[in-house]
């Protein structure tokens, strides 16, 4: 009897529910854990990808790096959710998100503190991995210190 | 090539739950178009059938619904892009028609959400968006929908009243549409008391008024070629225009935020192939699964300009007799939005519209009609222009 090959399911630990539990960018949720946010570049044209992407469309390599998300975007839009779907009720309310970064773009959460008042579309926010109570892992947006 | 024509259309009631089986469902907006075409089943060579699969525990509904409506032997096809199943699912019969493969061809869409709870039904909806990426982050429809309304609201001034007036005006026409889920009045006032249902929040600034109704239900549309419909037919009504696009599932690969670009593209084709513009467009029904997504479709399609949407609904202008009638069937506010049938019904509306024969919803004497059917968050844009 051969030994049972294992399979990484390391992206099962991404949000409050995965949906998915093994992609070929699965070093994005151990970025994650180590506190850093991670986009992928292509090494061959140098597109830069976020979500990150094991494939690039534009030249059709596989050859793909790790860069980090850093500095700070810009906040095109938010919804805060009064219903949540099934697997997400304890975590209301909580808000969705997008942040420009100019060459990218991030689909996330903002951070649970920030209040409507503190909400301004266009503010400058940055992106920080965020440990969730259920012992998972996402990132939350927080609103950047522009001075 | 010839022409392609509409010669049946067909639905179900649109209800919160149907007391019957899927194949069932399916039968009723069958039978409403062949009685409508006046044809037998013989006389349909391929049937195409399209719904969003998550719904149901039958697996390949194509063909167990071709041997209930009586089309075996014909061959089927499944179509699915979400809500835009049966637009996409008409858009592959015109080119099975127009390519001379088959002559005649039923389209068939039906959902019948009523089988899962509520949240559950948010839950798959939301999994029609990035499952990777997104869904991970607690996402549903009316969030996405949301965050479009938020830029809207942001870029352009647009307010909660404009989107009030656009439920307002759905739920005037599903007052006179039988075949609606959602037959009572909407009012402002409902929309803007903080202790009204309508006014309870969803996803800021979505509120329940700002969505629209699931429902159970199917539609149909029968598509043949020239030489059929003018034997045939006596009203028929020809495909003029079809335009599709899609664009990035996941919202962070979008160019804009105030609109749908897979609208605007699909409008462009569409426009192009038939020939015309948006002013020539007599009467439309576009995508309203939340009020903000018909404010974009008035953009998308060239209604107006961006950023001058609630100018339209404020002016009334897409009303019944206004410049640019919309959604006088009560739009999927409140006719209700099944799924994969919604296309089917929207195209239906509209046939009917350019025949004359849309009862107290008609609209003065329409020749050109216009469809917009959106699948996902946009995801898929499908734009049918169709003409007496």
């Amino acid at each position: 009897m051969g030994k049972k090959k294992e399979i990484d399911t390391r992206f099962a630990k991404f949000g409050t529910v995965s949906f998915t539990a093994t992609t070929r960018v699965n070093d994005f949720v151990s970025h994650l854990d180590d506190g850093r946010i991670t986009g992928t570049r292509c090494v061959d044209c140098g597109t830069r990808f976020f979500p990150p992407r094991n494939d690039c469309f534009k030249c059709l390599s596989s050859h793909v790096e790790w860069f980090d998300v850093t500095g700070t975007g810009r906040l095109v839009t938010y919804s805060r959710l009064k219903y949540a779907p099934v697997g997400f009720e304890n975590d209301l309310p909580y808000c969705i998100a997008l942040a420009d970064y100019g060459d990218f773009k991030v689909f996330g959460r903002l951070a649970d503190g920030l209040k409507d008042d503190d909400i301004e579309i266009g503010m400058a926010v940055k992106t920080r991995a965020n440990h969730l109570p259920n012992g998972q892992l996402n990132y939350v947006f927080e609103k950047a210190d522009t001075a | 090539m010839g022409k392609v024509a509409i010669i049946g259309v067909g639905q179900s009631a649109f209800v919160r739950q149907y007391p019957g089986s899927i194949r069932e469902l399916a039968f009723e907006g069958f039978k409403a178009a062949m009685l409508d075409a006046e044809l037998a089943t013989e006389q349909i060579d391929a049937s195409v059938i399209c719904s969003a699969p998550e719904y149901d525990k039958q697996r390949s509904p194509a063909g167990v619904f071709a041997e209930y409506l009586g089309l075996n032997p014909q061959p089927t096809f499944y179509v699915e892009s979400l809500c835009s199943s049966s637009s996409m699912g008409v858009r592959l019969a015109y080119s099975l028609v127009e390519s001379g493969l088959h002559d005649t061809v039923a389209v068939i869409g039906f959902q019948k959400m009523s089988e899962i709870t509520s949240s559950e039904s948010q839950e798959r909806m939301g999994r029609g968006a990035d499952i990777q990426w997104e869904s991970p982050f607690g996402t549903m429809m009316p969030a996405y929908y949301a965050m479009f309304a938020q830029a809207h609201m942001a870029t352009y001034g647009t307010t909660l009243e404009d989107l009030a007036l656009i439920r307002v005006k759905a739920s005037t026409y599903g007052q006179i549409n039988a075949l609606a889920v959602y037959r009572k009045a909407v009012t402002e006032e409902m929309l803007a008391d903080p202790e009204s249902f309508m006014a309870g929040p969803v996803a800021s600034p979505l509120r329940v008024g700002d969505c629209c109704a699931n429902a159970d239900g199917s539609s149909c549309v029968i598509v043949t070629n020239e030489k059929k419909a003018k034997a045939w037919c006596k009203k028929p009504v020809w495909i003029l225009g079809l335009g599709a696009a899609t664009a990035s599932v996941n919202l962070a690969g979008r160019e804009m935020l105030t609109g749908l670009s897979a609208a605007r593209r699909a409008a462009d084709q569409a426009y192009a192939m038939a020939g015309v513009g948006p002013a020539d467009i007599d009467v439309a029904e576009v995508h309203d699964c939340f009020t903000i997504a018909e404010m974009m479709a008035y953009e998308n399609l060239g209604f107006a300009a961006p950023g001058q949407g609630p100018e339209l609904i404020r002016s009334r202008a897409t009303y019944k007799e206004g410049q640019i009638p919309v959604n006088v069937d009560g739009g999927l506010l409140s006719k209700g939005h099944p799924i994969g049938a919604t296309g089917g019904s929207q195209i239906r509306t509209i046939v009917l519209q350019l025949r004359g024969e849309a009862g107290d919803m008609q609209v003065n004497d329409p020749a050109i009609g216009l469809v917009h059917n959106i699948g996902g968050v946009g995801l898929y844009g499908n734009v049918t222009i169709l003409g007496r």
